[in-house]
This record gives C-alpha cells, structure tokens and sequence, in this order.
C-alpha cells in the first residue's frame, strides 16, 4: 500500500461479553485486526474461539463490548442506524434457521429492500435472485420448498439487497454438502469481483478460508493467536504453536 | 397458465407457485387437506358448522318462539307431540331454546376469543421482546391474575359491574388472557434469538415491525390452537356464570342459565337441564376436536419439512 | 473371509401424501472385520443405511430387504425382543451428537454401570471397575472425576469418547458410527477417531462409519462405499479414493477446496440424471 487507503474495517482492542454483569463470560480478549478495502480477511478456530462473536459485536447483535470499531474510517458507537446496514451485511451459518419458516423468498426479499427505501422493488427482486443465481421462478417458495444451497443463495441475496460494501460471512457453508459448498463459494467469488465487496469470513475449515480469503487471523480462547496471510500459511511460517497444530490437522486431510 | 395445462389442483400443489397469490393459496391448501385427513378434527368442524347455521337460520328453525309460555302444557316429556325435546317448567319449547341459545353460546365464544388472545398476544410478545423492566412488570401483573381460579375472579368482576351477558364476557376475557401471555411470551423468547429475527434486524427493521410483522405470525398459529382447546373452557365458563345466575338473565335461553333452571326439576324431569347439558358437552367436545386437528396443520413446531 | 454381516437388496421406503419416498433403493454390501466407510451427501441414504441394519426406522417407514443376516441370523425376520438383544449386545450404533445421546440427568458413572450391569450380571463393585477401566481405554485422563460429572459438564470430544466407552462395555462385533466427529473440532476429531480404530482393531470388530467426508473416510477406512440417491455408485479401497472412477465420486473430490494447492473457482458437480437410474454396485464377496 503506497497511498494511504481508509481501511474498510479497523477493529482495535475489542472486547465482547455475554451474560449478566455480575458473571459475564469474556468471549473477545483485545481483538485487533484491519481489514484493506476489496480484501478478503479470514477469521479461524475452534468453537467458542470467539470468531462469530467478532462479527455479533461488529453488527450490534452481541451489545455489551469495549474498544474501537471503525467501518471505512467512521467510528461505531452503541447503537447502528441504518446507514450501518446499508453498508455491513451478514450471511448466517446455518441457512435452515436464517429464513423465517412462513415468508416466502418474495416477502423477505420484497421486506429487505423495502426497508432500505429502494424504488422498483419488484425489479430488483428479480435482479438480486439472478445474481445469485436462482432465477424468478424461486421467488414464490417458501424456505421448506428449498434445499440448503438454495436457502443460502437466498440468504445471500438478502445481503446484498441494500447493496453493501462489507459481508460478514459466518461459517456460510458448513451446514452444507461438499458439492453445494463448491456451488456457493464459486457464487461468493464472482460477487465479491463484481460488487467489489470486501469479505470477512468466520469459518473453522481452513482449506475453506485459505480458498476464500488473503489474510486471516487465528483464534483460540477469544484471543487472536496470530494473523498472517494464506502465502504466508501455505509456506508453513507460522510462528504460534496453536497454529502450527491447526495447520497440521487441516493440511494431511488431503484425499 | 398452469390453470391451463392441469387442474385447478394442480395449480395449487405446485412446487413452483408463479405468483403471490399462487403461494399464499397452495399453502391454505395443503393445510386444508393435512386437516381433512383427520376425521376427528373434521368431525368437530361439522358440528361447529352446524351450530353456525343453526344460530344464524334459529328465527326459521326453531319450531316455537323460545320466549313464549305455555303454563298449562309444562314439563312435557321428550317426545310429547309438538315438543321433540320437552317443555320446561315454563312450558316453552327446549328444542327451540337450544336453537336460539345457540346464538349466544356463539356470541360470547366470538367475543372472548378475540379479546382475551389478542390482549395476551400484546402483553406475551412485548414482554418476552423488550426484556428487562417491561417484561419483569407485565409478567407479575400476569401472574397476579393467574394467581385467581377462573371462576372467582370471573364472579367478582360480574359482581362489581353487574350482571348481563357483555359483562360476562369482559370477566371471562379478563381472566383468560394470562395464559395466552405467557405462551406468547415463551414462544416470543425462542424466536427472538432465532438467526432470521437477527437477520431482519441486521436490515434496520425496528422492534415495532419484527413484533408485528416476523413474530406475531408465528405465534398466532398455537394461539388459535390454543383457542379452540379453550373454548370448551370458556363455553363452560359462561354457562358457569349463567347457572350462577351472573351471566345472561331469564328469560334468555342461554345453555348455562337453562341448566340452572331445571336443575329444580331434575330428579322428576331430568330432561329439562341434561339436553342444555348435552349441547354443551357436544360443542365443547367439538371445539377440543378441531382445535387437536388445528394443531397438526399450524404448529410450526411440528409441521412437516 | 467370512462376513460378520451381509447385506442383500436393501430398501428404505417411506410412503407420503405424493407417493412412495424411496431414500435406500436395494443395495447390497458385506462387512468382515474391517473398517468400510460409507460416504454421501445429504439425502444419499447413508443414515438410513446405517439405522435399517439396526431396524431402527419408525414407522411409517419400511424396510424391506433380501437378507440382514448377522453371521447366519437373518435380522429382518426376529422379533423385535430379540431384536433389542442384538441393539448393543451385537450390534452397537455411535450417533453424531453425543448430547442427544446420553441421559441429561444420570451422572455418566451411572450410566456406565447401568450398561454394564444390564449386559452382565455383574456386582455394582465389578461394574464400577470396568466403567473406569472403559473410560481409561477412551484416553480419559481422570476417570473418578468425570464418573461424577453429568453429561452437559462435558465437552464434546468428552462426550463422544463416553459414548463410544458405553456402545463398547457389551463387547458388540459390529460398530455402527453415523457422523461421529462432525460435531466436532479439527483437533479432537482426530484423536476421537485414533480412539475409535485401535479399539476397532484390537477387540477385531466390524466398524461401519458413515460420513460426508470424503477425506476423513479415506484416511480412516479400509474400504468405502459411495453412495448417490440411496443407490452404492461406487466401492473401491479407501488408499485408492482419490482414483475413483465414477463421475460423482470424482465430482465430489473436485469440489473439495485445496488447502495446499490454491485454484481460482471449485468444479462444480454436474449431476447427471443416468446415475439415479443406473443399478446399485454390489459390495459382497
């Protein structure tokens, strides 16, 4: 980076915790990173690491943090507006429990970008179910007429719907088969190249995230171990010894 | 045109609905037939049906005005010509007092069924929602009146207004909406945490539109479930009040009161307050019946994939 | 070899309001004392395999079948009395959470004695002796403590090695593990799954593990089954997976994101509708 670039996400000595004041569980310790704008940062671990409660505390679903949260350049306070929304979007892990069981894909599509304030909804619907390649005829089902990869195309293009310029992507395709998954990273790759979106992504599979983003930091009991890049990974220059044992389960898993 | 190409069936069993209205109506549809394959639940709807129309057409029914007196002809036996089911002490007609009655059976169930779980629906999802202070004061005041039996607490609100079938009503829903809070809020607490709740909310939607819009709908369908188990209850309630004398006034033929009445009578002519006693235990059953299938079809919970 | 069980034209159906839902369509396999992987994707057939061998499917499904025989005991044909003899004592199933698995209110001392004693007539002190020593042979570090621990105080790696220390007190010849490790993280994964194979080859059990994931399979298995549209596509020995022949196994193992070898896009699965119709691979001797 020669010229100086505003980040499109600095997160600096955050803290996250769940529970009642009196026994509330530290979930984040000082979680810093930075992610580039148009890049792709991945978040890894184990379960209970903290890695998804980064992005709750991010999107204001996990309320009780401390520290400094900046979304291109603009401070977080306690409360999001929807200018936030607008701009920072999520993809749930599992896509069976993220759709609401008695709206159809029309209704939570129609919803989303009715509350966004767009024009022409009715067009856009359509539009937002090519992009993720569904096509019109999905927009009359409901989430039981779906299988999993197409619950979470359209879970996607809810996200897109107020055109944002950050997704948070959190374990988006480990409810889902190996096939299914290749199908949605594929689709997450194109839209990322042309919505120029800047990813970050959760996930506990390494080769999904070494696949997905550039960079990544690895966590273990709510604290970052390290961040390095996927090259970096790759080349076995870890410097932590939790991550040189994450590498090893994940990389001898080769079929 | 897929109107064109198949039936009307067809178009509704679609996987594939084209349009709005295509959905919405394929999703009734398919709720109708998974209700139409329960005997019992359909058994039930045919009662309560009939006991529709026979509130509505009771003027063309009925054989005998139900308020006029035949004093020489009182206490006549089933079956005495003119009569299929008796007189009572009076020597009005039962049959055509149940006809009528039917009617206000109907009117107090309608009323209490759309007052006491729309007010639990309120307090439920707001308290379970909003957490904290709001929902720690709502569910104490719940609790205070879950903390009354039904039926004292119903005696006391009609004693304090007066007796009449209205006020009836308004007792009876105020001492039914606490345990539709409750549901509600429960139902509210699950679904609250649920990814599609955070879904919403991560696209600015405010508490007042996630209550209304994403959770009543879910919790509405065990409400009407609930409802219709309730109504034998609340049927109950009514001819409860109205043997107490709290509930319609004579010359009324309201189910309960008529129990009341020949209770008097009812070691020598037993007829006269068992057949308001049997309308009762048929409708209440009816109710319970329907309400079982309607569980099937509406809980989410249990619904199919 | 002999097979400790055999297989003949399995079918699982399950009748619904628009007909017939076939979800295993006359497969047949046998197992020796080996570790055979059956792998597939959601909806291939493989859970229902694994449960219509146990005749664990609740009606209204159906199981219909040629043969089940466990050594020259046809299974379809006992009573279900008996049935509930060969569950566990035989035949033993490791399902993929533990949580649902182990009673939430016995401590997991309880319970092990309980399955002890059920299966032994042995006394409370013998019980309690093997219970350790199964907890010792799962790499349970400190066996006295976790007999007093309720199932929620564990973890899950924790809970799955106690389930597997219960499905093995009865000694069955035959472990049916559905998805063992998917609950789990990476790194316990793989010391559930060394736990699993020594015990597997010590006590020279049959071990039928169904999963989703290919690699795991073949690391881990001696032979693997594939399944599609609950139809075996394919059988070939585990080491040579990654020379599978058929289009949807090769698919399969395309789609899988390299963490060594970086691609721009993943090949996408073309399904293509021959495979449901073409006959079941058979996988006996």
């Amino acid at each position: 980076m020669t010229q100086p670039m505003t980040p499109a996400l600095q997160i600096d000595g955050l803290n996250v915790y769940f529970g009642a004041p009196h026994e509330s569980f530290h979930a984040v310790k000082n979680a810093s990173f930075t992610v580039e704008k148009g890049a792709s940062f991945g978040l890894v671990g184990e379960s209970g690491s903290g890695k998804s409660t980064i992005l709750k505390a991010l999107t204001g679903l996990a309320p009780q943090w401390e520290g400094t949260m900046r979304v291109a350049g603009q401070q977080l306070g306690a409360k999001r507006d929807r200018r936030f929304y607008r701009s920072v979007q999520m993809v749930f892990q599992d896509p069976y429990a993220s759709l609401h069981p008695r709206q159809s894909v029309d209704q939570v599509l129609s919803e989303t970008l009715y509350l966004h304030g767009a024009s022409n909804i009715d067009d856009r619907v359509n539009r937002l179910l090519e992009d993720v390649g569904l096509g019109s005829a999905f927009r009359f089902r409901y989430p039981h007429q779906l299988s999993g990869g197409q619950r979470q195309r359209v879970a996607i293009a809810r996200a897109l719907a107020p055109e944002p310029e950050i997704l948070l992507l959190d374990e988006p395709t480990s409810a889902l088969d190996v096939s299914v998954q290749a199908e949605i990273l594929n689709l997450l790759s194109d839209l990322r190249a042309e919505h120029h979106l800047t990813y970050v992504m959760v996930s506990h599979d390494l080769a999904v995230v070494a696949h997905m983003c550039d960079q990544a930091a690895v966590m273990q009991n709510g604290e970052i171990v390290e961040i390095l890049s996927i090259d970096a990974m790759r080349n076995g220059d870890a410097r932590s010894d939790y991550t040189r044992q994450l590498l090893a389960a994940s990389a001898n898993r080769v079929a | 045109m897929s109107q064109d190409t198949g039936t009307l069936r067809d178009w509704l069993l679609s996987e594939t609905p084209t349009s709005r209205r295509q959905a919405r109506w394929a999703a009734a549809y398919k709720g109708w037939l998974t209700l139409r394959a329960n005997h019992m639940a359909m058994a039930g709807l045919a009662i309560i049906v009939l006991l529709v129309a026979l509130a509505l057409f009771a003027p063309w029914i009925a054989p005998h005005d139900p308020f006029v007196q035949d004093l020489g002809n009182r206490l006549q036996p089933l079956g005495s010509e003119g009569h299929i089911l008796g007189t009572d002490s009076l020597g009005r007609d039962i049959l055509s007092r149940l006809i009528w009655g039917a009617r206000i059976t109907l009117y107090i169930v309608a009323l209490v069924a759309l007052i006491a779980p729309i007010a639990g629906l309120l307090v439920g999802t707001v308290s379970g929602y909003a957490g904290g202070w709001v929902d720690v004061i709502l569910m104490r005041i719940t609790d205070i009146f879950l903390a009354f039996p039904r039926l004292v607490l119903a005696l006391a609100f009609v004693a304090a207004l007066g007796a009449g079938i209205e006020n009836a009503v308004l007792a009876i829903s105020l001492t039914a909406w606490p345990p539709y809070a409750r549901m509600a809020r429960a139902e509210t607490l699950t679904i609250r945490s649920s990814d599609y709740i955070s879904a919403i909310r991560l696209q600015g939607a405010g508490p007042l539109r996630i209550i209304v819009k994403h959770i009543w709908p879910l919790c509405i369908s065990s409400l009407i479930v609930r409802v219709t188990l309730d109504m034998a209850g609340i049927i109950l309630a009514a001819a409860g009040l109205g043997f107490l004398g709290l509930g319609a006034q004579p010359p009324s033929p309201e189910w309960g009161a008529m129990i009341s009445e020949g209770r008097r009578f009812i070691l020598d002519h037993w007829w006269v307050a068992t057949m308001p006693g049997l309308a009762i235990f048929t409708v209440s059953l009816a109710f319970n019946l329907l309400g079982d299938g309607l569980r099937d079809v509406l809980d989410p919970k249990d619904s199919p994939q | 070899m002999t097979p400790l069980l055999d297989i003949k034209n399995l079918w699982v159906k399950f009748p619904t309001r628009t007909g017939v839902v076939e979800a295993v369509r006359g497969i047949s396999f046998s197992l020796g004392r080996e570790r055979l992987g059956i792998v597939g994707e959601s909806g291939s057939g493989k859970s229902m395999t694994g449960r219509a061998i146990l005749r664990l499917i609740r009606p209204p499904g159906i199981i219909e079948a040629d043969h089940i025989s466990l050594h020259d005991q046809d299974l379809l044909s006992l009573s279900e009395a008996k049935m509930r003899a060969i569950r566990g004592q035989k035949i033993s199933m490791v399902m993929q959470d533990p949580k649902f698995s182990l009673n939430p209110v016995m401590t997991i001392g309880a319970q092990l004695i309980e399955a002890h004693r059920l299966h032994s007539k042995s006394s409370r002190a013998e019980a309690r002796t093997k219970a350790i020593e199964m907890l010792e042979a799962v790499s349970i570090r400190d066996p006295e403590r976790v007999m007093k621990a309720y199932p929620h105080e564990m973890s899950g790696g924790m809970g799955q090695r106690i389930m597997i220390a219960m499905m093995l007190i009865p000694n069955p010849e035959i472990l049916i593990a559905d998805e063992p490790t998917s609950a789990l993280d990476v790194s316990v994964q793989g010391q559930v799954l060394s736990i699993m194979d020594r015990l597997v080859k010590e006590r020279g059990m049959g071990l039928i593990f169904i999963s989703h994931d290919l690699n795991l399979v073949s690391q881990f298995c001696d032979r693997v089954l594939i399944m599609y549209a609950g139809r075996i596509v394919e059988v070939c020995d585990a080491d040579k997976l990654h020379q599978a022949q058929h289009p949807y196994t090769r698919g399969l193992l395309g789609s899988l994101p390299r963490f060594d070898t970086p691609r721009a896009r993943l090949d996408v699965l073309q399904r293509d509708p021959a495979w449901r119709e073409a006959p079941s691979v058979e996988a006996r001797p």
